[in-house]
């Protein structure tokens, strides 16, 4: 049967993007992750000066085809912490130009002399025709339904963090070992959801997904061995270390033979169901999140919380991210 | 002095059940002989084609293709697209209508079939079955048929409503000509770019399922025995690029139950699967979508069982910066008529066992059939001379930029062939030579 399939299969081509690109998860060795997680605990040690320098005069574009302040502001804020210069472009200003394509723009920037590009993108994939066309490193800041990397490393490393026994300096294939982490909510539409399912049980976590069966199909399945569909969240929740929430888009409800009532009823993170099924588990939660949906204020804001953790986090993890995708500040001599 | 004369050769024509060493004179144009090896040595001939080693069959018939002429000559151009037919093997090629505009009319049909477009070999044109393919209002099928319309199709979308459907099946039934279905309920595949299943949700892109093929089929099937307990007519329904085992067991049902269906697989649904996309890479896109194993497979039984009738490559050409998008955006559609005989040897021959002829059958005898083409699709003495001369056991890399395709969209660039054309023959002229 294996070798059926390789026979019927065309060429493949192994395309190689430029080294330091992030376009998925599963881009990463468990000894990048570690790499990635050592830096970033290192730039957080360093003092303000020395960070400074990492990235001076060096010359980062984020180009965004969708509005997104929380991911958009964390990127910005990581590079001008390393002082590197950056040129936000993004669908509200005049500088997508109309109909101009991706790869056009992309060839654009790169000759205006971005270095790197930050993107994030309505369409699944996008990253890679950008990473593809330019040869530039690309850091995938959300794509479609398809992935949005640096939200699982810091979601990882905010587990390794706030997780007891853990460390969150280095990784290997046993850092998250005995961890089972819940993912509830809209999991088709959610890239955070397929980074952390890619990622998570490469560090040794079990991933429970759990939604209603319009917002979770069974051919999630598909992203891995490490990944369980649970459709009983309270069941879910019980065999949890974790349990991280995804923002519901009420529009998307509407329509699927699913009401508001019922989807809190079923599958909100509020005090009791928490304090009745996992009492210490961690909290977390992407964001932005809908207060009194998907999860409760009292427990977003809870000592079980570790959302503000995640926040920080970003900045940190992106910060390491893009010294790597400039080879610098320290990645230039970590093997990965 | 003119002829040619293809000496040595095992000479393999499934419409007349032969796989034997034989000579072939062809004369003006047609087969003028096939003998016993060293019958024809005296012949008086322009050429002489020594085949010792290679196999001599009818040239290969295309039922589907996109030429991109008129309107889109950046793709391609009916020369240019003809020539990649030449080199595939290809004698005879049938057209696709949705050209811009859309080939809707008998000035359209006949300035397409007309000399003057360069045709490399032998074209033919299924029009629209309906008004700038817009699933409204029939075309003129009769005029159209009289201007030498092979078929009807609106290929690349289907002909949605019932009612259109059946008009279009009763008015093809009565010229004897098939309606050819894109098979594809378009209410159900808004915003899909790929196969729906696990591929799709690691890729986060919005899948076809695959009721989306096999419901147009059903409703298809279901016209044809309606139209032919009222109307005492015999429609011909032919399902274009089957690519689902659902779609694929509606048909056989049909077969069983006597109703005049036919269909076509493409190479790429028999050899790739959805898998093939890779980091989004769109030349693995097409429309129908490259499927699961579980379809490729049945595709692969459905061809070992003919419920597929024929092999067509849905020749779909598009300019490089076409398909360098994302990939929700870039078009569907491959290039086919060059790769489609190294891919039919190296997976339904090596692969699957299916014999040389039958493979042949699946590329000419059968299709030349479903469009009814007199004269062409075997070798009998009388049949135009469309040859294709090929080693069998050739195993080569395939290079799109080696391409006669003006396009060179193909999931299969560098991908291993088995066969490989030597000459191709069109009525009589050599058209191409390795
Ligand atoms: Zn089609």
């Amino acid at each position: 049967m294996a070798s059926m399939t390789q026979e019927s299969q065309g060429s493949k081509k192994i395309f190689h993007y430029a080294p330091g690109s992030l376009l998925s998860v599963a881009d990463l060795s468990v000894a990048d992750v570690s790499a990635i997680l050592t830096v970033t605990t290192r730039l957080e040690q360093m003092p303000h000066a020395q960070r400074v320098a990492l990235l001076a005069g060096r010359r980062i574009a984020l180009l965004f085809y969708e509005s997104s302040t929380r991911t958009r502001t964390s990127f910005e804020l990581a590079a001008k912490s390393l002082g590197a210069t950056t040129t936000l472009v993004s669908d509200k200003s005049s500088s997508i130009e109309k109909g101009e394509s991706l790869k056009d723009t992309g060839l654009t920037l790169r000759a205006l002399g971005a270095e790197c590009v930050i993107l994030r993108h309505p369409s699944s994939g996008a990253p890679f025709v950008l990473a593809r066309e330019t040869g530039l490193p690309v850091l995938n800041a959300g794509d479609g339904m398809h992935e949005h990397p640096s939200q699982a490393l810091l979601d990882a490393r905010t587990m390794l963090m706030r997780l007891p026994g853990r460390n969150a300096a280095k990784a290997n294939a046993k850092s998250l070992d005995g961890v089972t982490v819940v993912i509830t909510g809209d999991i088709l539409h959610s890239r955070v959801a397929r980074s952390n399912a890619l990622l998570l049980p490469q560090l040794g976590a079990k991933v429970l997904l759990c939604g209603p069966e319009q917002l979770l199909p069974e051919t999630a399945l598909g992203l891995g061995s490490g990944v369980e569909i649970v459709r009983d969240f309270d069941a879910a929740l019980r065999r949890s270390q974790v349990a991280m929430m995804l923002r519901i888009q009420k529009e998307r409800l509407a329509g699927l033979e699913l009401d508001l009532a019922d989807y809190i009823a079923r599958y909100q993170l509020n005090g009791e169901r928490l304090a009745a099924q996992a009492p210490d588990a961690l909290v977390m939660h992407p964001g932005p999140m809908i207060r009194g949906l998907e999860i409760a204020g009292d427990v977003a804001d809870g000592p079980n919380s570790a959302i503000e953790l995640q926040v920080s986090n970003g900045l940190s993890v992106r910060s390491a991210l893009l010294l790597r995708a400039l080879n610098a500040g320290g990645f230039e001599s970590v093997t990965v | 002095m003119s002829g040619i004369l293809i000496l040595n050769g095992r000479v393999i024509d499934p419409a007349n059940g032969l796989d034997e060493a034989r000579d072939l004179l062809l004369c003006d144009g047609k087969i003028a002989a096939i003998e016993k090896p060293g019958s024809l040595k005296n012949a008086e001939v322009a050429e002489t084609i020594d085949a010792s080693g290679l196999v001599v069959a009818p040239g290969l018939v295309d039922v589907h293709v996109h030429l991109r002429e008129p309107g889109q000559t950046y793709k391609e151009t009916i020369a240019t697209g003809t020539a990649a037919a030449a080199a595939g093997g290809f004698t005879t090629v049938v057209a696709m209508p949705n050209t811009i505009p859309v080939n809707d009319s008998v000035a359209g049909l006949e300035w397409m079939l007309a000399p003057e477009r360069g045709s490399v070999v032998k074209l033919f044109a299924m029009p629209a079955a309906t008004m700038g393919s817009m699933g409204a209002t029939l075309t003129d099928f009769a005029a159209l048929h009289k201007a030498g319309a092979v078929g009807f199709t609106d290929d690349g979308k289907p002909i949605l409503e019932d009612a259109i459907m059946r008009e279009a099946l009763v008015a093809a039934a009565r010229l004897g000509v098939p309606v050819s279905q894109h098979a594809e309920d378009t209410h159900l595949t808004g915003g899909c770019s790929m196969n729906y299943g696990t591929v799709a949700f690691r890729l986060g892109l919005r899948g076809m399922t695959v009721e989306a093929e096999s419901r147009i089929v059903e409703r298809d099937i279901r016209l044809l025995q309606e139209i032919e307990n009222s109307e005492g007519l015999r429609p011909h329904l032919h399902v274009q690029h089957v690519s689902t085992g659902r779609a694929l067991d509606a048909i056989r049902e049909a077969k069983a139950q006597g109703l005049h269906v036919t269909c076509e697989a493409a190479p790429h649904h028999f050899t790739l699967t959805d898998e093939a996309i890779g980091d989004y890479d769109t030349n693995a896109k097409m429309n129908p979508p490259l499927r699961a194993e579980v379809d490729r497979q049945a595709v692969l039984a459905g061809l070992a069982d003919g419920t597929v009738d024929c092999i067509a490559t849905d020749h779909a050409p598009h300019a490089a910066h076409e398909k360098e998008q994302e990939f929700e955006r870039a078009p569907n559609g491959i290039t086919g008529l060059e790769t489609a005989l190294g891919l039919a040897l190296r997976v339904l021959h090596r692969g699957q066992g299916l014999s040389l002829s039958k493979i042949l059958a699946l590329m000419s005898a059968a299709p030349a059939g479903i469009v009814s083409l007199s004269g062409r699709g075997s070798l009998s003495v009388g049949s135009f001379a469309d040859i294709v001369i090929f080693d069998p056991a050739a195993s080569w890399s395939f290079a799109a930029k080696q391409s006669r395709s003006k396009s060179k969209n193909t999931p299969f660039d560098g991908a291993p062939m088995l066969g490989r054309v030597h000459a191709t023959i069109s009525e009589g002229r050599i058209v191409f030579r390795q």
